[in-house]
Order: C-alpha cells, then sequence, then structure tokens
C-alpha cells in the first residue's frame, strides 16, 4: 500500500503505480505526470464535498443479470487468422520470453 | 453532380430513378479526399494500398452507399490501431457486430478509417499517433474529438456518414465542432462487440451524420440486441425513421439551470437562447429544471473512466497483436512495450485509473465515484419525470484552437462538462447544428431523454433542423 496522502502525489506514488500498470516511464515524463496528476486530483477530490455514506453505488445503469448461454460447441477464430497478428509466434503458438528458469 | 456532398437518404432517392455503382460515389470520396485530406487528416493511414476481398452484397437496403468508420471499432483485415502505436498493424480477423449489420444491409465499408484520439482518449484528435483533425471551418481549430475524423470527414463531404464512439462525449462534441449531427444512443442500445474498450460501463457506438434522418436511418441498422455483448439490452427496435413524422406540439423541454452558467461562451448561449424560441414557436413548452450534481460529473467521469480504462488497457502488453519492443524478460518486455507504445495521454489515464483502484484508495475515489453516479443519474431520472427531454449546449465554447489544452490535461477534461452525464446516466442525446459565431465556427445543440427514447432525442431534433437552415451550410474549402 502507498503510504502517502492523496493530495501530496510524489515520484515514488507515480513510480509505483506506473510498476503496477507494467508501464516504464521516463525521468522526464515522471515529473510532468505528478505535477499534472496532483492537479487532477486536487479536482477530483471535490466528490468529498458530499455525503454519499446512505447512497448505494451504480456500476451500471442497466438493471443487469448475469447473462448466461447454452454450453454449446461452436466454432472459433482459426488459429492462423488469430496469429496473422502476432508480433512473434512460432507453429501455433505466440512466443514470449521464457518465464520459468 | 458531386455524389460526396449528399446524404445517404438522397442517394437513396438518387438510386431509384438513376443506377449508380458503389465505385462512383466512392470515387468522388477519393478525389475529395486526395484534394482536401493533407489540410485536414480525417482519414488515416492514406498511403496504404488498399487490397480487401469485397465480400459485401452491395444489393441490400443501403445499394453499396459507402460508410466510414472510425479507427478503434474493428473491420475485417482492415488496420484498426486505435490511432495507437501499440496497436501498429492490427488487422481484426472479426467484423464488429455493426460492422456485419450494415454490411448484411448493403453498406461498403470505406477502406481508410478515420481519425481519433489514441484509444479514444481525449476532446480534439490531438492525442492521435498520426496527428490532429484539424477542423474544416478554421485549419486552425481542433475538430473536437474523440471522433474528430468521422465528423470532420462527414462536415467536409470527404464522407457520406460516418460511425463514431461516444464515452464522454466523443461523437457529440466534434458533431457540435463541425457542424454535424451526431448521436450518442442509450447505453445498450447498440452493440459493443468489436468495439475495442476504453470504459465499458460508458462506451457507445452512435451514427455522426449530415442530418438527422440519415441519423435516424443509420440508428436503424445499428441498434439491437446481440448475445455477443452481455451489456446489450434485448428490447424492440422501433421504426426511428417513423419518429420524425410527428410534430412537437405540447412536447415538454427541460433548460437544465446548471448548464447556463459561467464559462458559458456568450455567442454560445445567444445562440441556445434564439433555439428555445424556435422551440416554442414550434408549439414545445420549454421551461427550467434542476440537475443538481452536474458540477461533480467531470470528477466522478475522470475516475470512472480512467479507472475502466486502466483495466481494459491491460491487454496491450505486446504479446497477441501490435508492437513488441523485444526483451529477454517478460516483464521489461510488457514495461518497455507499454512504456513506448501508449502515448502520453494513455499512459495519464492508465495511471490515474490504476492510482484510484489501487488498495488504499478505492473506497476514497472509486467508490465514492460510483456513488456519485448514483445520485446524477437520479437527477435525470427525476427530471424526466416533468419533462420529455432536455436542450442544452453540447459544448460550453466553439473549437478551440489546436495546442490550446494540450498541456494542461484537467482544462482539456473540463471541455467535456455538458456531455459526461448522459453517458454516467446512460441516456440518448444527440448533438445539432445550431448557429455560427462571428467567426464563422459552428455551434451545437444537445438534446437529451430518458433510456431508450431515441425516438423523443430524434424527433425533436428533426423539428428544429427542419425549421432552420443551419445543416445546410458547408464549410468552404
Amino acid at each position: 500500500m502507498v503510504k502517502s496522502k492523496s493530495n501530496s502525489i510524489t515520484i515514488k506514488t507515480v513510480n509505483y503505480i506506473a510498476n503496477l500498470a507494467r508501464i516504464e516511464l521516463k525521468e522526464k515524463e515522471l515529473k510532468i505526470f505528478v505535477k499534472q496528476l496532483k492537479k487532477i486530483i486536487d479536482y477530483i477530490n471535490k466528490l468529498k464535498e458530499l455525503d454519499v455514506s446512505d447512497i448505494p453505488p451504480s456500476s451500471h445503469i442497466l438493471k443487469l443479470k448475469n447473462v448466461l448461454r447454452e454450453d454449446n460447441l461452436k466454432e472459433s477464430l482459426p488459429i492462423k487468422e488469430v496469429l496473422k497478428n502476432a508480433p512473434e509466434k512460432k507453429e501455433n503458438f505466440f512466443v514470449v520470453p521464457k518465464i520459468i528458469e | 453532380m458531386e455524389l460526396n456532398r449528399l446524404t445517404a437518404h438522397q442517394l437513396l432517392e438518387l438510386i431509384k430513378v438513376n443506377s449508380i455503382e458503389s465505385q462512383e460515389i466512392i470515387s468522388f470520396l477519393e478525389k475529395r479526399i486526395k484534394e482536401i485530406d493533407n489540410k485536414l487528416n480525417a482519414y488515416v493511414r492514406k498511403d496504404r494500398t488498399v487490397d480487401v476481398k469485397s465480400e459485401e452484397n452491395t444489393e441490400g437496403f443501403l445499394k453499396g452507399i459507402p460508410i466510414s468508420i472510425k479507427d478503434n471499432i474493428c473491420t475485417k483485415w482492415l488496420p484498426t490501431e486505435c490511432c495507437s502505436k501499440i496497436l501498429e498493424g492490427f488487422l481484426p480477423p472479426y467484423d464488429a457486430t455493426v460492422i456485419e449489420k450494415l454490411k448484411s444491409y448493403g453498406a461498403k465499408i470505406f477502406p481508410l478509417k478515420t481519425n481519433m484520439d489514441e484509444f479514444a482518449f481525449g476532446s480534439s484528435t490531438e492525442n492521435s499517433y498520426f496527428g490532429p483533425t484539424h477542423n474544416p471551418w478554421n485549419l486552425e481549430c481542433v475538430a473536437g474529438g474523440s471522433s474528430g475524423g468521422s465528423a470532420a470527414a462527414v462536415a467536409s463531404d470527404e464522407a457520406i456518414f460516418a460511425l463514431g464512439t461516444d464515452t464522454g462525449g466523443s461523437i457529440r462534441q466534434p458533431a457540435s465542432f463541425c457542424g454535424v449531427v451526431g448521436l450518442k444512443p442509450t447505453y445498450g442500445r447498440v452493440s459493443r462487440y468489436g468495439l475495442i474498450a476504453f470504459a465499458s460501463s460508458l462506451d457507445v457506438i452512435g451514427p455522426i451524420t449530415k442530418d438527422v434522418y440519415d441519423s435516424a436511418l443509420l440508428l436503424n441498422i445499428i441498434a439491437g440486441y446481440d448475445p455477443r455483448d452481455s451489456t446489450s439490452v434485448n428490447i424492440e427496435v422501433p421504426d426511428y425513421l417513423k419518429a420524425l413524422n410527428l410534430d412537437i406540439k405540447g412536447i415538454k423541454i427541460g433548460i437544465p439551470k446548471e448548464y447556463f452558467v459561467e464559462g458559458l461562451d456568450k455567442q454560445v448561449k445567444e445562440s441556445l437562447d434564439e433555439a428555445i424560441s424556435v422551440f416554442k414557436k414550434l408549439g414545445a413548452e420549454c421551461r427550467e429544471v434542476y440537475l443538481p450534481h452536474t458540477e461533480y460529473a467531470v470528477a466522478v467521469y475522470y475516475i470512472i473512466a480512467t479507472a475502466e480504462a486502466s483495466s481494459n488497457l491491460a491487454r496491450f502488453d505486446g504479446i497477441q497483436y501490435g508492437y513488441r519492443i523485444k526483451q529477454k524478460n517478460l516483464i521489461s518486455l510488457y514495461k518497455k512495450t507499454r512504456g513506448q507504445g501508449f502515448g502520453q495521454e494513455a499512459k495519464r489515464r492508465i495511471i490515474l485509473g490504476t492510482f484510484t483502484l489501487a488498495h488504499g484508495y478505492y473506497e476514497a475515489y472509486y467508490l465514492r465515484a460510483l456513488k456519485v453516479r448514483t445520485l446524477i443519474k437520479n437527477d435525470f431520472d427525476e427530471v424526466f419525470k416533468e419533462v420529455d427531454c432536455l436542450v442544452t449546449p453540447t459544448s460550453p465554447t466553439p473549437a478551440f484552437k489546436i495546442g490550446e489544452k494540450i498541456r494542461d490535461p484537467l482544462k482539456m477534461y473540463l471541455s467535456d462538462i455538458f456531455t459526461i452525464s448522459a453517458n454516467l446516466a446512460g441516456i440518448p442525446a444527440i448533438s445539432i447544428p445550431c448557429g455560427f459565431t462571428k467567426n464563422n465556427l459552428p455551434i451545437g445543440l444537445q438534446i437529451l431523454s430518458s433510456p431508450f427514447n431515441e425516438e423523443m432525442v430524434l424527433r425533436v431534433a428533426y423539428n428544429f433542423e427542419q425549421n432552420t437552415v443551419w445543416h445546410k451550410i458547408k464549410p468552404k474549402l
């Protein structure tokens, strides 16, 4: 967990978050982001003015129920076509760097 | 006759008496694009040689009329890159549902895709990997965003009609800046299958057209339930064209007080006042109403939209498609690919979204935003008990200058202040032209109604349009 206060976004916080998001930032970007995010977060802190303790959250605006379908066998996209976009491939697989030593 | 200047319904009328081949219309569009698109940049990858096997049927209802598609909607074997480096060269192996539907109705998918802010992150199309789209009315100004390419193409007769997408105003605001008609349907009305997701609880696909008739015509085709999108809603699709036959006598129009406040451009306000008098002349009853939580909409939006985006964009990691920076270690492959493949605004939003979802911040930001979203939705529910629709400005200002807001993200975010609430509440909204500034920039007005009441929105818009001249005025290029 990040210790710093929300309205005191630091380089350390942004670095930590960028790492969670798997994005490598340049030193210069980091500095700009800290400044801009501070401003944005100050603005969104506006929501703290409201008392929302009794308000239910809306993650969606529709009255949606879980949609279930029959478990039928169905054709999927041909592997050859899907692999056309792969940056690196071998036979029927995506190639990635070795994960387990 | 320059066929590219016509609307889809005008072309259909013409085709009834003359035989016009799809290719003839396309040739006119290509000629126009060749003439002016180096100035506008409404289309991307223009140097690409088009090599698509035509599998479309041009015998259907639309008779081969070409439609232009935003770069974030999957078109089979046609580049779909969300105007991002990270999706460089991506060729979808399938069509989005809306594209399937259009093809089955005899539309021709125009082979060039329209420009947009990267992943639809922006209000000006300046965040495109392919550079900004310029406004056809003033090349120094933005076309709006994120569907700036679609709006500019339609406005300048580089397209007959187009599809855009709207997450916080991305159809309506560029339509307003370019002087065309942009409709954001109710959330769930149009399938999102094959739309590359930005914020899944807010995203909608919708028409950008030269007039309201084409908007209804296009919605007729793309609306409807799709089992492949679990949030698409299974309720009957009416014939939206029928709604255009009705007048607006006795229709109750609400004018929300919160939209006519400080920051609203004087000329936009004057133009809206005039528009309201037109509605009154047509027999509508106009009254002031209140949406008290409007001032919180932008904050709620930038928490929810970025949180959803940070999760949706996790899939762009250099493994299955697009750009990859080769590394020996998987984590550094992810980090370098994403660090260099995403543009500034995408990175900023992913980081903001990850932040508001992070342990220790979730309740203070994300959960709180979802609760305020309920309040905003309740405001609309209340107001639609009293009135049939709302009329507001689409944007507080006309098109701004390229470069004016790009260094100040918060200022850019605030330009969506009038369009965001409709996405948070999921309701339908349209932007139609309602005048021009002294500097000849278009002004747009927005009509909103209750969920699944696109008929009301289109009906009120059509009545206004048919009694004004604004939609007939074209930019000189």
